[in-house]
């Protein structure tokens, strides 16, 4: 897993509600047995007309957001099913960071075990943070994690709260089964005492 | 003396296995369910690892959402990225040595009735699978999620999870549903109270006399949606419907071991006094049956009211209404009853088992579905659909004009070849109602069996209550 420390980007403007990981990545691209080249199929249904042409008006189809890596967006981002190819087409495609008023809690896991980093900001914030994502290209937003800040083109900062064990995680790219490896003789003893607790299990 | 405890508290305090000082927990996970859309990639992850399942006796796969439901297809899938997913499966479950059932298995079917049926989820379990609607196992006290693929390697490699614990959410039903309403209802319309984000960060227990009342089918029908409405997880403590449920089936303890199960088991409830964060209560005798207007399950209404207008809403659903009813292809102030369908779907994890198909046979009996509908049943598993045989309800859905097909999740999420044309609507018995969920361009109606059933036959959506007077 990529690091994440600290990101300058362009920022995509998605003011709706419930963006749903159907709408993220469609299940007909679940078939694939790798984690990778999701990307262009993000979003599928919104950016793409079904002959295949893109739709221009979709947010990441205009010239300025092309090269997007943050997303602002509304209300429980994620929500649905738990397919990890929707954070792999976000990152496929070059999303570093989602910016929203809530997430839903799958989805928001999926994300810190991929390198990208969901961040929660009360509805005025991310309404600062959406008109800041409108300007385009050339306003570029910084996320930066180790002090756990977002700071808009124009300078604004604000502060956001992360769970201190995923941001050692996901600052250092570590490996969440190698930790858990290293508490494998807890593993051990507890399975020891269920088997005497709970044998039938 | 311990302080007072709910459910969730006690079933999670017995399978922590160590807690760091910031609360983040390692979680043991007593049953692993797989399948083979989110499982390639984190079996792919042990291989390049050198890595092993670390518990093989506890983790169970079988293939459902990429599988035709027609015949023929143990010897061919004709979908190529479908056939090498399901062929990933079969190697994999082989490779690791964990148990499975393939598709040509009488047992196979969705993951989430399969465990249950086979008596793998039992009462104070951690069930946890590649899938959100891992939920359905919190009906026996179970405390059951989904979670992703990085976590499925994760638990394949370690039987462990790194979770935080969630806050305590009550959902009660007080009194009695009125004929006509199901669990299907109840999880809707709860849903439709709370909204999908309502239950984000919580765990939810179930209880009060209307969930006691339900059969352990409509319980299952209840914790599955769960996750729309935003929880980690859905719980109803065990009782005797459960224990009577799980008794005698394969994977269940047996003589001894079962009395001392049982005597665990009847622990499992929550203490007088402990602590709930948040407390919802309907009362049952409130409950209609309900339909889904727009593409998010929490845009719910009793089937006698009208479409909404954007207007009534605030905030950001204003726009987003305004977005479904466009989709949907819907306008404001029309009756629900006015809306046409064009296909029925009975099937899913959310209702796909006997007792579903029965409320929607018993609609159906000597009747025939409207002229032009498209209508199929696809039961939960191979052992759903021989019961529903054996009982003639097979032979009553295909008297009345629906297809009876075989096991798999099918168009629930249309991974398969069972979907929506643009347009095409659908009065369907599955869970989630997102814009292309059941094909693109296609819009979903949720609804419970019977509501199916009366749909398919008048050929608009329809107030089930009116054709059970009939039957009377």
């Amino acid at each position: 897993m990529d690091k994440f420390t600290k990101l300058t980007g362009v920022a995509a403007p998605m003011p709706l509600v419930n963006i749903d990981t159907d709408m993220i990545i469609p299940k007909q691209f679940l078939k694939t047995i790798q984690r990778s080249g999701l990307g262009k199929n993000l979003f599928d249904e919104m950016r793409y007309n079904q002959d295949g042409t893109e739709i221009a008006d979709f947010v990441l189809n205009q010239p300025a957001y092309r090269q997007a890596q943050i997303i602002v967006a509304g209300d429980n981002f994620g929500c649905g099913s738990s397919r990890e190819h929707a954070p792999w087409a976000l990152l496929d495609f070059g999303i570093r960071c989602v910016i929203a008023t809530s997430f839903a809690d799958i989805f928001y896991n999926n994300c810190f075990k991929n390198g990208i980093l969901p961040i929660v900001m009360p509805p005025e914030v991310v309404a600062v943070l959406m008109e800041d994502a409108r300007k385009g290209a050339n306003a570029r937003m910084t996320v930066d994690l180790e002090a756990q800040t977002v700071t808009t083109s124009d300078g604004q900062s604000f502060p956001f709260q992360v769970d201190s064990f995923r941001r050692h995680c996901l600052m250092n790219g570590l490996d969440d089964i190698g930790l858990t490896l290293e508490k494998v003789a807890a593993i051990d003893g507890f399975e020891k005492t269920a088997a005497t607790l709970r044998p039938w299990v | 003396m311990t302080a007072p405890r709910t459910l969730y508290d006690k079933i999670w305090d017995d399978h922590v296995v160590h807690q760091a000082e910031d609360g983040t927990c390692l979680l043991y996970i007593d049953r692993h369910l797989v399948h083979e859309v989110t499982s390639p990639q984190a079996f792919e992850g042990l291989r390049m690892t050198g890595r092993k399942v670390r518990a093989p006796e506890k983790t169970i796969a079988v293939p459902d959402h990429n599988v035709p439901t027609t015949e023929g297809r143990d010897t061919k899938i004709d979908n190529e990225e479908s056939r090498i997913q399901v062929e990933a499966l079969d190697k994999n479950a082989k490779d690791f040595g964990i148990n499975y059932y393939p598709v040509s298995d009488i047992r196979q079917g969705i993951v989430h009735i399969v465990g249950p049926e086979q008596g793998w989820t039992l009462p104070g379990m951690t069930v946890v699978c590649g899938d959100s609607h891992t939920a359905t196992h919190g009906a026996f006290g179970a405390l059951a999620h989904g979670i992703g693929t990085s976590e499925v390697e994760h638990v394949l490699a370690t039987q462990t999870l790194i979770q935080k614990k969630s806050k305590n959410m009550k959902v009660e039903i007080t009194g009695s549903l009125r004929p006509g309403v199901t669990a299907k209802d109840i999880t809707l319309s709860v849903i439709g109270l709370t909204g999908t984000a309502g239950g984000t960060g919580y765990v939810i227990e179930y209880c009060g006399q209307a969930i006691r009342e339900l059969s352990m089918e409509g319980r299952m029908t209840v914790c599955n949606m769960a996750i729309e409405g935003g929880a980690r997880a859905g719980l109803i403590a065990p009782d005797e419907v459960t224990f009577a449920y799980v008794m005698g089936r394969p994977h269940a303890p047996k003589g001894a071991a079962w009395e001392a199960a049982l005597s665990y088991w009847k622990t499992l409830f929550t203490d007088e006094g402990a602590h709930f964060d948040k407390v919802v209560t309907i009362r049952g005798e409130d409950i209609a049956p309900v339909v889904t207007w727009g593409t998010s399950p929490e845009d719910v209404l009793p089937i006698t009211a009208t479409v909404p207008s954007p207007e009534e809403f605030s905030g950001g659903k204003v726009e987003a209404a305004r977005r479904s009813l466009d989709y949907m292809g819907l306008t404001p102030g029309m009756k629900l009853t006015d809306i046409k369908i064009d296909t029925v779907f009975i099937g899913s994890c959310t209702n796909g088992r006997i007792e579903d198909l029965r409320a929607a046979a018993e609609i159906l009996k000597g009747k025939k579905i409207a002229p032009g509908m498209r209508a199929m049943v696809v039961p939960g598993s191979g052992l759903v659909r021989a019961q529903a045989e054996e009982e003639g309800l097979a032979q009553i859905f295909i008297d009345a004009g629906f297809e009876w097909r075989l096991a798999g999740c099918s168009m629930c999420l249309a991974m398969n070849p069972d979907q929506l044309s643009p347009g095409e609507r659908c009065a369907s018995t599955s869970n989630r109602n997102f814009e292309g969920r059941q094909g693109r361009n296609g819009r979903t109606h949720l609804v419970s069996p019977g509501m199916a059933a009366a749909a398919a036959i008048t050929g608009h959506l329809t107030d089930v209550r009116e054709m059970m007077a009939e039957t009377v």
